[in-house]
């Protein structure tokens, strides 16, 4: 057994800095790199691209960074686990081996995880008892089954444990929850026991710190914002992991960030809820046990995690079609900016309802004023205002009201109160709006399947 | 003493589906103990009245020196289908930081 094994990530969303996992294998030793792709939207942007050609539908990042970084994984032995296949793991495979082919690369084991992918099984499922209701408002799945556009089970991590048991060198899973990549290396090089709790909250819990990137190490710091340095070329977060269930989160020396008790503190708080109750497919971590020690040199010791049994259920994510969306700004300057902005709104407010346009909200925020706070926001002077910039949005179900609320935007330039610039780029085109369903389904009704491609 | 909640502690705020989830982290015990007696369910609320429509809960995580709110009923329907320009009440943390609370 090794006596350590240095797990880093390598992003953490489909967009996040292209450079990043080139920067983790080159800057330093690492023995895995895990990269989180999947956002709850992703699998149906993911999922019209596979309808439009069925050789896409994964993340399209993915073969010109392993063009890149594939010569040095295989040089270094350095594992690539990602979520990146979306609705197509099994094409996202075929495109890596194509690359490591032309490479001259051979060896190369890639495992490809399939299974969480139900959209096309709802109706047998729901006939073995998968009610699917939504898990914040109860609705039946009935209400939406017509408009769906994908459904996925979030695995964990032992489809992958059991990937790299079968010698794979890099895996790609669909819908795997994101805290699942990290924890997986860690019970296949230390053979932890999957009823070891404790031992599945802590590899949960250093997912958790990994699966969004550089906010464990510096990014979005709500704290001493302006110490972290080098945010250019930031180091991602590293868990370096020990048998006995300790991890050390570190980042590479030479890169930029920062690795502290604050710094990984923020990101533990990360769209969490109750922090004793962090449900996974592998176990239920209590992060009120996690014990963070600072040794200094961006390094953060965390032990005394604790965690209790998984539950019987897997989340499932559906999305389904939920109408169109619009959005526009104008922006106004002193004077009366405010005064001028909100004249405007209602303005187009009113020669929308004369037109018979209808919508089912119409959100108008002033950037500058009060668009992030909104009521919280404190009240400014309207002659200290130097500019503001007028977002408005709307959303329906009626196409026709908001394709014509794209062309009553530049209307008010002409037509509306003065000072007002910044309308550029043409009519706003309405934007289908995909909604997303949360479920949960008994483990039993899905199995993940685990299939190595050699190259 | 009055002094903005910025000035002794941070946080990160995130979505979970409608509701936002604002964590607030204190820099030291004395902090901590500040936070847990001012930043009540009640004031917290009342702060965020217009914002958040729905239940405000409280979670301690005395380990981080921390407390975790969700604010229900906050993101105008939640991430993909909100209009709003935060839809993912990413600057929420921030905004209740400039809270002023009694030291």
């Amino acid at each position: 057994m090794k006596e350590k094994i240095r797990i880093a990530s390598g992003q953490g969303f489909w967009g996040d800095l292209i450079e990043a996992p080139f920067w983790q294998v080159t800057s330093g030793q690492v023995d895995y790199l895990v990269m989180d792709y999947l956002a709850e939207v992703t699998m149906s942007i993911l999922q019209k691209q596979k309808n439009k050609d069925p050789k896409l539908g994964y993340a399209r990042d993915i073969p010109p960074l392993m063009r890149r970084i594939l010569p040095i994984c295989s040089e270094k032995g350095i594992k690539v686990i990602t979520n990146g296949g979306g609705v197509n793991p099994r094409g996202c495979a075929e495109a890596i081996a194509e690359v490591a082919n032309s490479l001259g690369i051979s060896g190369l084991k890639i495992a490809v995880i399939e299974g969480d992918n139900i959209n096309n099984r709802l109706d047998e499922l729901i006939a073995a008892g998968a009610y699917l209701e939504n898990m914040e408002t109860g609705e039946p799945i009935d209400s939406v089954k017509d408009k769906l556009l994908s459904a996925n089970v979030y695995f964990g991590a032992f489809p992958i444990v059991e990937a790299l048991q079968k010698g794979a060198d890099i895996v790609i899973t669909g819908r795997t929850t994101d805290t699942g990549l990290t924890l997986a290396p860690m019970i296949y090089e230390f053979g932890w026991d999957k009823e070891d709790f404790d031992k599945m909250a802590v590899g949960t819990v250093a997912g958790h710190i990994l699966e969004c990137g550089a906010q464990a190490t510096g990014g979005n710091f709500l704290g001493d914002w302006e110490s972290i340095p080098n945010m250019e070329k930031p180091g991602f977060p590293i868990a370096e992991a020990y048998p006995n269930g300790e991890v050390v989160i570190t980042k590479h020396e030479s890169l930029g960030g920062a690795v502290t008790i604050d710094t990984v503190s923020e990101q533990l708080l990360y769209e969490i809820g109750d922090p004793t109750d962090y449900i996974t497919p592998d176990c239920v971590a209590d992060f009120t046990s996690i014990q963070l020690k600072d040794e200094g040199n961006n390094r953060v010791r965390m032990s005394g995690v604790k965690g209790k049994s998984y539950t019987p259920f897997y989340k499932v994510s559906c999305s389904y079609e939920y109408g169109y969306s619009s959005v526009a700004t104008l922006t106004y300057s002193w004077p009366q900016a405010l005064k001028k902005g909100k004249a405007a709104d209602a303005i187009l407010r009113k020669r929308l309802e004369n037109l018979g346009c209808t919508f089912d909200e119409f959100r108008t925020e002033f950037v500058g004023y009060n668009a992030c706070h909104g009521a919280a926001a404190k009240e400014v002077n309207e002659d200290e205002i130097n500019e503001i910039m007028v977002r408005f949005a709307v959303r329906g179900n009626d196409y026709a009201s908001v394709e014509r609320f794209g062309k009553e935007i530049a209307p008010l330039i002409l037509t509306g109160p003065p000072a007002v610039t910044g309308f550029a780029g043409g009519r706003p085109k309405p934007s289908s709006v995909v909604a997303y369903w949360p479920a949960l389904i008994r483990k039993e009704l899905v199995t993940p399947t685990v299939l190595v491609l050699e190259v | 003493m009055k002094v903005k909640l910025i000035e002794i502690a941070h946080g990160r705020s995130g979505d979970k589906g409608d509701a936002a989830n604002v964590g607030i982290i204190a820099y030291d015990d004395k902090g901590y103990e500040i936070i847990k007696k001012e930043l009540t369910v009640k004031r917290v609320k009342e702060y965020f009245e217009g914002v958040c429509l729905g239940e405000v809960v409280r979670y301690e995580l005395p380990n981080l020196r921390a407390l975790n709110f969700i604010l229900h009923n906050t993101l105008g329907g939640g991430g993909t289908v909100s209009l709003k320009l935060d839809a993912q009440g990413k600057t929420l943390a921030a905004a209740l930081l400039r809270m002023e609370i009694e030291i």
